[in-house]
């Protein structure tokens, strides 16, 4: 390369930052949210805020904490939006957040808000919805193969639905994770692997994604899907033969929250979309795909949400959740993870 | 004295430093794209999470997991049962192409060149709208699920065999007729001929061959990776270490495990290339097949068998991107191919994949082949020129996942001065351009063996310099090489999976990764209709080179007919 032509690139390199810092702060945000809602988001956010913009990096929950984790000594991401309380907690307990009380976090609902702040702290991390378990079962293929519409979770465990059951692989999908967890708290850590035993015989596979088993319970490819209420209710309006259960037993849940990454560089931008992201706006956002939100009085009925889903939420523990993380993945895979997808 | 000379010229002129700078730099290319990172992988394989040395103590641990260990005897299975498919059936069809006077011979070749235009992960799609549990066939598994050996090995060889093709059409194709006059004169049987004379002059070819099927089996992502359901092998088990759990080193050492079957399936090849001497002599008369229906429709009827199966799996993954609502609601639509609002960077990912497609190609193609002159056509320096023709061969024996993850290993070292292409698109050409290396360097070297080493004689005697040389007239005899590496780099640029999933950002996602994230995410019907769109995009190149090629052919290509 001549030395014109380099002193031509640099300064075209040079042009093209310049003006792309006028145009827009780049905001690098982790996120684990539902892929055919990530444009929505950010465009909501980018039409309040034109002076940012965001750059996604999506992936499953599990694999988004673990690079997370991973990148602690030099991170990547600004911001977090999007990804488990529980993955949250294990970041904090890492000291990878960053404390910030966005403007106007007091008017949501406290349970979805850093414990912390009321011992005066800013919080570490602000929640923005609940997304919840849910059982996805095609009737069509329940007719055709003999496999009842079930109740409850022990229902899964019954021989008539051998084979017929997939669900996510808490290493990588949140939700699996969250299955997993629930299933401890409602019957303690023996109980739960108890009826984990039992439970895989029936499986089929384990997914890398909490979504696929239920996109596999719509296009017939199982009967019954352990997914979450989100995409269900949506691949029921959108004509897929599916019915969702919310197990009699109670159902998991894991709140969808945001965070700061500590060391961001870009401290101002990360702090404008925290505070963007506990407005009714944006609650009213998160509204259109989850029926519990943060901010109360927001959430309208979702269509094929069941009207007292709040009823059937179990009383979950975060903390718990987060502090045993390592090891229950680390034991499940030691007793399940023959049957997996590859992640 | 006169040794010496040749190697090092009484004084370097400036066109001799200019030549000698030529080959550093191509040295410098496949030592930084290929030797350092796997150099890094393999000093990332003995360390621990902190960074220090513990020996083995990674492979020790690897060896204890039976989930890890299994994915061994798991990859060696499906790759021997694929080996062993693919090379029998390719066989039979090579043997139809060249030794029988079947009809429709250059159609069947070109239906069989199809797969090569799909990712991987395009026959696994498909293959679970066959066979999966609403699959027209289904039956057929008699109750065996898709998910796992039998889906791998049937999506492996719908993707291998045109590569297995291609290597026994050439195998096959030189023969001699007066071994089979005389042996017909001796009134040897026809079996007896094939097993003395026709198996034994291509039994480099099917060995060549098993080892290139089998390397490409074993180190295949794509078609596990959807379809593996349970059934893990080495290659996802890199991916799932890494992404799934981030566990570098663990990654590292499953690659280092890849690394070693491809490895002496290299080294088995290269020996017999060695022992393979010209079969042909001078005097031998190109064997002509005759007529005899019987033979010729029996294998018409296996080669059209084979090509319904291909244009069966490629239709059936443009069906299911069609379909509204699979299998409930078979109204056709093409709404699947608004990607925009899902997973994987939409058309974004295209048009990346198209500029990484179009630059792999074009600088890949001028770089690959000058080097190859370089190495082909220059005198002196013979150790470097050795070195790096050896260099060149060795991309062949790296699989993808194992090289991208060393890309890894090296540029995202925060102290190398080469870390600011980590996250671009300049790895991706660089990568991908390595990936593929091998086949191009093999393409150049034989167009130049060609040539008459007199033209670089008489261009230094008339005292041209040798880029001039080059330039006017190396580079446009060999012009129809130089175009079948660059649509050959085009293609698999387009279709790649493996080595890229560790590399793109989110400003650099790919056509190819979005299909598997399409996937991933269950958008079946969307990951579908993007392997569909590579698949075209490669076909239109593909068409678009064959024109061209025929163009160039009857135009300024006119002196070849005359000799």
């Amino acid at each position: 390369m001549s030395l014109f032509s380099r002193s031509l690139l640099a300064a075209a390199v040079g042009l093209a930052m310049t003006t792309g810092a006028q145009a827009a702060t780049e905001l690098t945000v982790y996120t684990a949210v539902e892929a055919d809602d990530l444009q929505k988001y950010a465009a909501r956010f980018e039409l309040a805020h034109p002076e940012i913009e965001i750059k996604w990096v999506r992936d499953s929950t599990g694999v988004i904490t673990a690079r997370l984790l991973a990148e602690k000594e030099n991170p990547q991401a600004d911001v977090v939006w999007g990804l488990a309380a529980t993955s949250l907690l294990v970041l904090e307990e890492e000291g990878m957040l960053s404390r910030y009380a966005p403007e106007g976090v007091e008017a949501l609902d406290p349970k979805f808000v850093d414990p912390a702040i009321r011992e005066g702290k800013d919080p570490a991390w602000v929640g923005m919805d609940a997304w919840v378990a849910s059982i996805c079962y095609n009737t069509i293929e329940g007719e055709r193969l003999g496999v009842p519409k079930p109740s409850s979770w022990e229902d899964l465990t019954r021989p008539e639905y051998e084979g017929h059951v997939i669900m996510p692989n808490p290493s990588s999908s949140g939700t699996g994770y969250l299955d997993v967890a629930s299933w401890m708290q409602l019957w303690d850590e023996q109980g739960g692997w108890d009826y984990m035993d039992r439970l895989h015989q029936n499986i089929a596979r384990y997914t890398h994604s909490g979504s696929a088993p239920c996109n596999l319970a719509a296009s017939g490819e199982t009967v019954v899907g352990v997914s979450f209420a989100f995409r269900g209710a949506r691949l029921a309006s959108q004509g897929a033969p599916l019915e969702l259960v919310f197990p009699e037993e109670g159902v998991g849940w894991d709140m969808e929250a945001a965070a700061i990454i500590e060391g961001s560089d870009r401290r101002e931008a990360a702090e404008t979309l925290l505070d963007w992201a506990v407005t009714e706006e944006a609650n009213a956002l998160y509204n259109e795909g989850y029926a519990v939100v943060a901010y109360p009085g927001v959430a309208e009925p979702i269509e094929n949400y069941p009207e007292n889903i709040t009823e059937l939420m179990i009383e979950p523990d975060f903390n718990w959740a987060a502090n045993h993380r390592e090891r229950l993945l680390g034991e499940w895979q030691r007793r399940y993870d023959g049957k997996s997808d590859s992640q | 004295m006169i040794a010496g000379a040749s190697i090092w010229p009484e004084r370097l002129s400036g066109e001799a430093l200019i030549r000698l700078l030529a080959l550093l730099l191509a040295l410098g290319l496949l030592v930084v794209g290929l030797l350092f990172p796997l150099a890094a992988m393999l000093v990332k394989s003995v360390q621990d999470r902190a960074g220090d040395f513990i020996g083995l103590a990674n492979f020790a641990r690897y060896v204890q997991t039976p989930a890890l260990a299994g994915s061994i005897v798991n990859s060696l299975t499906v790759a021997l049962t694929s080996t062993v498919i693919v090379v029998g059936l390719a066989f039979l069809c090579a043997y139809g192409i060249t030794r029988t006077c079947m009809p429709g011979k250059r159609l069947f070749r070109m239906l069989a060149t199809l797969p090569i235009l799909a990712p991987s992960l395009l026959p696994a799609i498909s293959l679970v709208y066959l066979f999966g549990n609403q699959g027209w066939f289904r039956e057929a598994l008699m109750g065996e699920s898709i998910y796992g050996p039998i889906g791998i090995v049937m999506g492996m060889c719908f993707w291998i065999f045109p590569h297995a093709l291609m290597i026994l059409v050439t195998a096959l194709a030189n023969s001699d007729a007066r071994l089979y006059e005389a042996a017909e004169a001796l009134g040897t049987p026809k079996w007896r001929s094939f097993l003395t004379i026709t198996l034994p002059g291509a039994r480099y070819g099917l060995i060549s061959c098993a080892f290139v099927v089998f390397t490409m089996a074993i180190t295949d992502f794509g078609v596990p990776k959807i379809i593996g359901g349970q059934f893990s092998v080495l290659a996802t088990d890199v991916y799932r270490q890494v992404v799934g759990q981030q566990n570098f080193q663990m990654g590292a050492v499953v690659s280092v495990i890849l690394l070693a079957p491809a490895l002496v399936s290299f080294a088995v090849d290269r020996w017999i290339q060695r022992r393979q001497v010209a079969q042909l002599s001078a005097r031998a008369v190109p064997w002509q097949p005759s007529p005899s229906p019987l033979r010729d429709w029996t294998f018409a009827a296996l080669c059209y068998g084979v090509a319904a199966i291909i244009l069966t799996v490629i239709g059936t993954a443009i069906y299911a991107s069609l379909v509204q609502f699979w299998p409930y609601d078979l109204a056709l639509t093409l709404e699947h191919y608004a990607f925009e609002a899902l997973a994987g960077g939409g058309w974004a990912a295209w048009f990346n994949s198209l500029t990484l497609a179009f630059f792999v190609a074009s600088i890949g193609t001028l770089v690959i082949f000058f080097n190859a002159w370089l190495i082909e056509k220059s005198d002196g320096y013979r150790a470097l020129r050795q070195g790096l023709h050896f260099l060149a061969m060795l991309p062949m024996a790296v699989p993808g996942m194992v090289l991208g993850l060393a890309y890894i290993f090296f540029f995202n070292q925060p102290d190398n001065p080469l870390n600011w292409i980590y996250g671009t698109l300049i790895i991706l050409v660089l990568n991908t351009l390595v990936h593929f290396y091998t086949v191009c360097h093999l393409t150049s070297v034989t167009a130049l063996k060609q040539l008459d080493p007199e033209f670089e004689a008489v261009g230094a005697s008339l005292k041209v310099p040798f880029w001039t040389t080059f330039r006017r007239v190396t580079l446009p005899v060999s012009l129809p090489a130089v175009l079948d590496i660059s649509v050959y780099l085009f293609v698999n640029a387009m279709t790649t999976v493996s080595a890229v999933v560790f590399l793109y950002t989110s400003d650099t996602r790919l056509a190819s990764v979005a299909v598997m994230h399409l996937d991933e995410a269950g958008y079946f019907a969307s990951a579908a209709a993007m392997a569909v769109l590579i698949f075209f995009t490669s076909l239109a190149v593909k068409l678009a080179h064959a024109a061209i090629s025929h163009l160039l052919l009857t135009r300024a290509q006119r002196w070849r007919q005359a000799s």
